[in-house]
């Protein structure tokens, strides 16, 4: 697909970034940059300041286990435009070894808690999170779920609220 | 310390010079009209501090999607927001049909307006009756519940055979057709039963002093606010922000509707009411002019791949026979890529991120719950009010525990 015509979201960023948007595709209509982690705070605030772009509205936050491949991880973003009416996907990846990325809740207050569900679910750490704990799953729950190597059938005791 | 009590503090206003107070609200509690916890500090009867918590009612939608077929998920789809489910399997299915590259039936996409309106304006029934036995107006949830009722028993019920549970769509069309009478139904019903209901509900609050002191700049939110905050939907348009993707992102046939999208000023618990209100209006004239322009046809794709052969030709035919197999063992074949699919559902925006890598199952599926950002900004609406305005609030923003812990 090398040779579609890019989206202005994509080559704005791109003009923008450089070297740091590690690759973009607009498969399926949705426009998608993949960026590198380092920058991933930069990014998403000129994404939500740039007049062309004004990407206020960060719908979604979650991650992806590729296990296999690498890196493994990928924090994935989903953001709408109110006044632009459009948009765009954000992913980064992350290494097993060292599941790490900044936390984007200076830019959208409203991603603390999809930020505390990845962490839940992947064991992605979000650096500067206020409040980084478990979200849906218990504080005593061993391990994160929605890894592919976390067996569907392992039964762990449930206990009781926390104090 | 939260920034109200080193105020209060400071300025020797706290009402009880004690520490301040911890109140346990849920998780199994009538207020929360489903299992939430919320944690209170109060000094006196105002929150100084409010710690929501959920996860009571995870049932593991997203790893239980992991291994199974496409078809399979539609059934756990239906168990997100239970209020209105056929929504959800609306909202599943257009996501995976955009990674398909499939175009429904004329009449398909009508079907699915028609059920999307219904579903719409029972949630918001549901949301606007149970939020008044809250805050202690009893009549107006029998009002509602009597064409909510009728809604399942003549419409839905029929339609799907189910009530909640409805599993209506499928990739590539429906269960099946509507059945015979239904449009003339669902017509009376508009026309007779919702309509008298929403006016005596109107009747009764929406001039009502009491109410309106009880409600007007309880929990209110700036828009500045609200869109930082992620809300979406009702919520997000009665703080005055326009935003409807049946509007601004039009899908199936919105755009051949005439209707209005309704926004409040105050972003309180009365212009939340009040734009669910305009809202149930604004969807019986979607779901008449639905009916009006609803064309025939086939309800499903002619493409073997997504649907199920007859099931006279599975006994009749080998081809048919093993298409059939294929479809229940291996399920339909989806090519790989991510997709994220948005609609606009009775809370806000519902959105499916898919990611395939090819094959008869999901390699991942994550839903954006409208409810998930609502309940994550009840701190920013309810700290510095009055504790009984929590359960005002609470009721108003219309949270989900279904689609908010999956």
């Amino acid at each position: 697909m090398a040779e579609e015509k890019k989206s202005a979201v994509l080559v704005k960023l791109a003009g923008k970034f450089g070297d740091d948007i590690v690759a973009t595709h607009s498969d399926f209509g949705d426009d998608t940059a993949q960026v590198r982690r380092e920058r991933i705070v930069e990014i998403c605030t000129f994404l939500r300041d740039d007049p062309g772009l004004r990407f206020d509205l960060a719908m979604d936050c979650t991650g992806v286990d590729y296990l296999g491949e690498e890196p493994r991880f990928e924090v994935v973003y989903h953001l709408y435009s109110i006044a632009k009416k459009h948009r765009v996907r954000i992913k980064a990846r992350v290494p097993e070894e060292d599941p790490v990325i900044d936390s984007v809740i200076p830019v959208w207050a409203g991603m603390d808690w999809f930020e505390r569900e990845a962490y839940d679910m992947y064991g992605i750490v979000f650096r500067n999170h206020p409040n980084l704990k478990r979200i849906l799953m218990y504080e005593e729950f061993e391990g994160h779920p929605l890894r592919k190597d976390y067996p569907k059938a392992r039964r762990q005791p449930t206990v009781g609220p926390k104090e | 310390m939260t920034q109200i009590e080193a105020y209060r503090r400071e300025a020797g206003k706290l009402d009880m010079q004690a520490e301040p107070m911890i109140l346990n609200i849920g998780p199994s509690h009538p207020a929360t009209h489903a299992t939430l916890r919320l944690i209170a500090e109060l000094d006196g009867e105002t929150i100084l501090k409010l710690t929501p918590e959920f996860g009571y009612l995870h049932r593991c939608f997203e790893k239980e999607s992991e291994n199974a077929t496409w078809t399979q998920v539609i059934p756990y789809t239906d168990r997100l927001n239970y209020v209105s489910s056929l929504m959800n399997n609306v909202g599943y299915v257009m996501a995976v049909e955009k990674l398909c590259g499939v175009e429904v039936t004329e009449r398909c996409k009508y079907i699915r307006v028609l059920i999307c309106e219904i579903s719409r304006i029972i949630d918001h029934m549901v949301c606007i009756g149970a939020n008044m036995v809250d805050i202690g107006a009893l009549t107006n949830f029998w009002y509602f519940w009597k064409p909510r009722e009728e809604v399942y028993m003549h419409l839905i019920e029929p339609l799907t055979g189910i009530r909640l549970t409805t599993q209506y769509t499928r990739i590539g069309g429906l269960l099946w057709d509507l059945p015979d009478g239904w449009v003339e139904k669902c017509r009376d019903i508009c026309r007779n039963v919702i309509v008298p209901a929403i006016a005596d509900v109107n009747a009764l609050l929406t001039k009502n002093r009491i109410f309106i002191e009880r409600t007007m700049g309880v929990g209110s939110i700036t828009p500045k606010e609200a869109i930082a905050r992620g809300f979406t939907g009702p919520c997000l348009r009665a703080a005055g922000v326009p935003l409807d993707l049946r509007k601004d992102e039009t899908y199936l046939v919105y755009d051949r509707f005439d209707f209005d999208v309704p926004i409040g000023e105050q972003g309180d618990t009365c212009d939340r009411y009040m734009v669910r209100m305009e809202e149930m209006r604004q969807s019986l004239r979607i779901i008449e002019q639905a009916l009006d322009q609803l064309p025939g046809g086939p309800v499903n794709v002619d493409d073997p791949r997504f649907l199920l052969p007859p099931k006279q030709e599975v006994y009749d035919n080998i081809e048919a026979l093993m298409n059939h197999f294929k479809h229940i063992m291996e399920g339909v074949q989806v090519p790989a890529g991510e997709v994220y699919s948005a609609t606009e559902a009775a809370n806000g925006e519902l959105g499916y991120y898919i990611v395939s890598k090819g094959g008869g199952g999901p390699y991942k599926i994550k839903v954006r719950p409208p409810c998930f950002p609502l309940f994550q900004g009840m701190p920013h609406l309810c700290e510095g009010g009055m504790l009984a305005d929590l359960i005002a609030v609470l009721g108003s923003v219309n949270i989900i525990a279904g689609e908010l812990d999956r």
